[in-house]
C-alpha cells in the first residue's frame, strides 16, 4: 500500500544531486528502496539515502527528464511512497571497504552509518567526475569512516578511476567485506577484484522497474529480479549474471548496452 | 499419491499449474526459472509485432493478498527480439505456450506463424487484456470477431490454439463457443476483471492509465462462474484462471470444468516457489478426496444434485 506524504526538506548535496526528506514510518534497512510516485508523473524505484527513524530520504542525481522533475519537487509538495522493498546490505561489523561511484553514495551512506554505529571500521573509496560532485563525503567522515577520493579530472585526490583506489586498499589487506554502488561497469571491476582476493562483496544494482513485487519481469536480471532478489546482490550472484556490467533492458524488455 | 499430470489441448503437462501470461515471462531466463520452480508449463508475456514500452508507472495497486489491480499496457520487446529470448527456455526443456496480441486477425496470424517456429507447444491468443486500446478485450468481446481471429490463426499453425476469454463481456461462454467454432483447441478463462482505484488524497486514479484489471483471490468466483458456463457450452478443454492461491482453488476450477489452470498474482504474494507447493498440495488433496487422478475430477461438480431435497435424494 502507498502513503501520500509531503516533502519536508530539500537539500542540494552537490551541483547535480538533491536530497528529498519526507515523513515515512515503516522501518527500513540500508540498501532497501521505495517506489516514489510524483502525482501526475512517473513512479520510480529509489534507494533510501536516509533509512533511520520516521524521516526517510532519497538522493537523486540529475540524469534525465524524470530525475530533473524529481529534483524540481519543493518542500510541501505531495508524493506517494510504497515500500520499503528488497534486500539490504548485510551490515555486520568488521573492516569494510566501500566503493562508491557518482550517486552510488546515496545508498551506501546509511549502510556505512549503520556499520559504524555497530563498531565496524570503514574505508570509503569515493569517486566522482570532479571535486564538487563528491557525494556525502562529510557524512562519511562525520560517522568516523576514512575517505579516499578519486576524481576523473584530478581536481581532488587520485586522478583516475575509483576502482584503482579500491584495488590499492584491497592489496593492503585486512578487508572483511566490500560494498559497492555506482556505474555498473565500475561495480563489475570491484566485484572481480574482491573475488580475486576472496573477500565477500555486495553490490546494489539498478534496473527499470514497474511492479516492484517480483511479478512483472521488468527488472529481470539473469535468473533474478532486482526488486525481490536485490537490489543488493552478493558478488557471486553478480558475477553469475551474464548481463551484469554489460546490458540492461528498456521498458519494453529490449536489451540496451551500458 | 494421486497423479496430477494431465493432458490438455494436446499438451502433456506434469501438473496443471501454468505460469499465467504477463507474470515473469519477459525474458528467457525467467521462463526457465518458473519451469524449474515446478510449473506444469510456462506462458510467455503477450508478444506483439513490434516493441512496446507499456504504460508509465504507477502500473499496479495491491489490496492485501486478496487482489491486485494492474495496467501494464502490454509491454514487450516485439516478436523479433523475443524469439531469441525463448531459445534459452526451449533448450531447458520447458513446456512453453506463446501468448500473442494483435489488433486484427492478420496480425494474430503473422504472430502465430512466427511463434510456431520458436519451439512453443501451443499458442495462446490474448483476446482479453482489459485496458489496451485497440487490443485484447477490444478485439475479443464480439463472438464473430473472436471466431474470425481464431480461424485465421488456426490456418497458419498446426499447434494447438488457446483463446483467452474476457470476463468483461455480457456472455463469456458465447465467446468461448465462437473460439471453438473457429477451431481453437482450448479456451482459457478468465483474464483480469476491469477495475479502477482512486487515491482520494491526490484526487486522481492511482494507475497512470486509469482503468486496470483486477486479479487475485477476489476474482476467483467470477472466474469459476465463467468456467462453469463455458463447460456447459463447449466440448474443447478449458484452462481456468483467476485467484488461484491454494490447491483447493485449483480443484474448484477443475470441478467447474477446467483441465488445467494458470497462476499469476500469487507469484507476487508468495514468490515463484508457489508452483512446487501447489503441485504437492494438489496431490495430497486428491488423495484425501479419493481421486486417483486429477483428470477424474474434471467437471465433477456438474450434474450434482442441488436445490431443496437434494440432500435427501443425494
Amino acid at each position: 500500500m502507498r502513503s501520500v506524504v509531503r516533502v519536508s526538506e530539500r537539500v542540494e548535496e552537490t551541483p547535480s544531486t538533491v536530497t528529498l526528506r519526507f515523513p515515512y514510518g515503516p522501518p527500513a534497512e540500508p540498501g532497501q528502496f521505495v517506489m516514489l510516485w510524483i502525482p501526475g508523473d512517473d513512479e520510480l524505484p529509489m534507494s533510501l539515502s536516509f533509512t533511520d527513524g520516521a524521516s526517510k530520504g532519497v538522493t537523486v542525481k540529475s540524469m534525465g527528464d524524470t530525475s530533473r522533475r524529481i529534483q524540481a519537487i519543493r518542500p510541501g509538495d505531495a508524493v506517494a511512497i510504497r515500500g520499503p522493498y528488497g534486500r539490504p546490505f548485510p551490515t555486520s561489523p568488521g573492516r569494510t571497504l566501500v566503493v562508491a561511484g557518482g550517486s552510488g553514495s546515496a545508498v551506501l551512506a546509511p549502510a556505512v552509518e549503520r556499520v559504524r554505529a555497530r563498531g565496524g571500521s570503514v574505508v570509503v573509496a569515493l569517486g566522482a567526475t570532479q571535486r564538487p560532485e563528491l557525494l556525502f563525503r562529510e557524512r562519511f567522515e562525520r560517522c568516523g569512516a576514512t575517505v579516499r577520493v578519486a576524481t576523473d579530472d584530478g581536481s581532488e585526490g587520485f586522478h583516475g578511476y575509483v576502482t584503482e583506489v579500491a584495488a590499492t586498499i584491497l592489496e593492503e589487506g585486512s578487508i572483511d567485506a566490500v560494498w559497492t554502488c555506482g556505474p555498473e561497469r565500475m561495480m563489475d571491476k570491484v566485484v572481480r577484484s574482491a573475488a580475486a582476493r576472496r573477500v565477500p562483496c555486495f553490490g546494489s544494482v539498478e534496473r527499470h522497474m514497474k511492479c516492484a513485487l517480483g511479478m512483472c519481469d521488468a527488472c529481470a536480471f539473469g535468473p533474478f529480479h532486482v526488486c525481490t532478489d536485490g537490489p543488493v546482490f552478493d558478488g557471486g550472484r553478480l558475477a553469475s549474471v551474464p548481463e551484469f556490467g554489460r546490458f540492461h533492458r528498456d521498458p519494453s524488455g529490449r536489451r540496451a548496452s551500458f | 499419491m494421486a497423479s496430477v499430470d494431465v493432458r490438455c489441448a494436446g499438451l502433456e503437462l506434469r501438473n496443471p499449474f501454468l505460469l499465467a501470461s504477463g507474470i515473469w515471462g519477459e525474458t528467457g531466463a525467467s521462463l526457465v526459472g518458473a519451469w524449474r520452480a515446478g510449473a506444469g508449463g510456462v506462458i510467455t508475456k503477450s508478444i506483439g509485432e513490434g516493441p512496446r514500452a507499456g504504460y508509465p508507472n504507477p502500473t499496479v495497486e495491491t489490496y492485501g493478498t486478496w487482489g491486485m489491480l494492474n495496467a501494464m499496457g502490454l509491454p514487450n520487446p516485439g516478436i523479433d527480439e523475443y524469439l531469441a529470448e525463448m531459445a534459452a527456455a526451449r533448450d531447458a526443456g520447458a513446456v512453453i505456450v506463446g501468448s500473442v496480441f494483435a489488433g486484427d486477425e492478420a496480425g494474430f496470424a503473422r504472430l502465430a506463424r512466427r511463434m510456431s517456429s520458436a519451439g512453443v507447444r501451443a499458442i495462446e491468443l490474448n483476446l482479453s487484456c482489459p485496458h489496451a486500446e485497440g487490443f485484447g478485450t477490444e478485439v475479443g468481446s464480439e463472438p464473430g470477431q473472436v471466431e474470425r481471429i481464431v480461424r485465421a490463426v488456426t490456418a497458419e499453425t498446426k499447434l494447438p490454439v488457446i483463446a483467452k476469454i474476457t470476463p468483461n463481456a455480457a456472455d463469456p461462454a458465447a465467446l468461448a463457443a465462437a473460439a471453438e467454432r473457429g477451431g481453437a483447441a482450448a479456451v482459457s478463462a478468465i483474464n483480469t476483471v476491469r477495475g479502477l482505484a482512486i487515491d482520494v488524497r491526490l484526487k486522481r486514479p492511482v494507475l497512470s492509465h486509469g482503468l486496470g484489471g483486477l486479479s487475485g483471490p477476489a476474482i476467483k468466483p467470477v472466474g469459476l462462474a465463467c468456467v462453469w458456463q463455458i463447460y456447459e457450452r463447449v466440448r474443447i478443454p478449458i484452462v481456468g484462471v483467476g485467484g488461484i492461491a491454494r490447491a483447493e482453488d485449483a480443484l474448484e476450477y477443475v470441478m467447474a470444468g477446467a483441465r488445467a489452470v494458470e497462476v499469476g498474482t500469487q507469484v507476487a504474494f508468495e514468490g515463484i516457489d508457489v508452483f512446487g507447493r501447489l503441485a504437492r498440495e494438489l496431490g495430497t488433496l486428491l488423495d484425501e478426496l479419493g481421486f486417483a487422478r486429477l483428470e477424474d475430477a474434471v467437471g465433477a461438480a456438474h450434474g450434482a444434485p442441488s436445490g431443496p431435497g437434494a440432500r435427501a435424494a443425494g
